[in-house]
């Protein structure tokens, strides 16, 4: 049985919830893109990035932003003097930039990799490849989100 | 224990590049998410996957919050010689997994 007063401190509580989502800072918008490109600086240091080479691979409309399957295929000899290092996936929308970063070398013979992500929002998606030459590659897609990650419950 | 399951196939010919795919049992709590009273859930996810070929390793990942619950992750190798395939994940507040698989290379 619930009495009035724990009615009120859980009502209470749902409105503070409420209310600390609300204070996300209104220049929300630009802290990300800064967060996104300070994380592919950290990665890439300032290294050149060019668009090519690299494939991401995800459905450009999801439905459930929880689990949102995707691959990056990497065009690559993988042979020990040319291969890819690493494969670095981003999204632009999320409290944090980062997404995996995965480490192969010539052994994986093929530079392709493949999993599931959480994504908070319509936005950018972003996987950069980093060459044994030590030049980097990068490819981005746009999503369309319908039911974001990060928000089913407690929060609406 | 977490549960973890591991596709390899159990036979393959020398040099041919085999897919591998991961999957671990585990929630990612991505420590942004509030209970109904407004509390910070503390983040609870795996941050580290190797992956390692008769002792020599082949692949390894950092994975953060982002990552969807039950992480899957699906790579490729080099069948070079018989032995075994050693998998570890790793995380938050101690979490420790581990997995072998062996493949017979002919």
């Amino acid at each position: 049985m619930t009495t009035r007063r724990q009615f009120l401190i859980l009502a209470g509580g749902a409105a503070v919830s409420g209310a600390v989502e609300a204070q996300l800072p209104p220049n929300i918008e630009a802290l990300r893109k800064a967060a996104l490109a300070e994380a592919v600086r950290k990665v890439t240091g300032d290294a050149q990035v060019r668009r090519g080479k690299v494939k991401l691979d995800l459905p450009p409309l999801i439905d459930n932003g929880n689990t949102v399957p995707l691959s990056v295929d990497v065009e690559s000899p993988m042979t020990s003097a040319d291969h890819v290092r690493a494969i670095h996936v981003f999204t632009e929308k999320n409290p944090q930039p980062y997404v995996i970063s995965a480490h192969l070398g010539p052994r994986a013979g093929r530079a392709r990799i493949s999993t599931r992500a959480r994504i908070a929002d319509t936005g950018t998606v972003l996987a950069i490849a980093q060459m044994s030459d030590g030049s980097f590659w990068s490819d981005s897609v746009n999503v369309v989100v319908t039911l974001s990650a990060c928000l089913e419950d407690g929060l609406i | 224990m977490a549960r973890v399951v591991v596709n390899l196939p159990q036979r393959a010919r020398r040099g041919e590049i085999i897919e591998i795919r991961t999957l671990a049992g585990h929630g990612m709590e991505t420590g942004f998410r509030r209970t109904q009273l407004g509390e910070l859930i503390p983040r609870d996810i795996i941050t580290r996957f190797t992956c390692s070929y008769n002792g020599v390793e082949v692949f390894r990942a950092e994975l953060h919050p982002a990552m969807a619950a039950n992480p899957l992750i699906a790579f490729s190798t080099v069948a070079t010689e018989s032995g075994t395939l050693e998998f570890r994940w790793t995380g938050d507040n101690g979490f420790s997994a581990t997995h072998s698989a062996s493949i017979t290379v002919d």
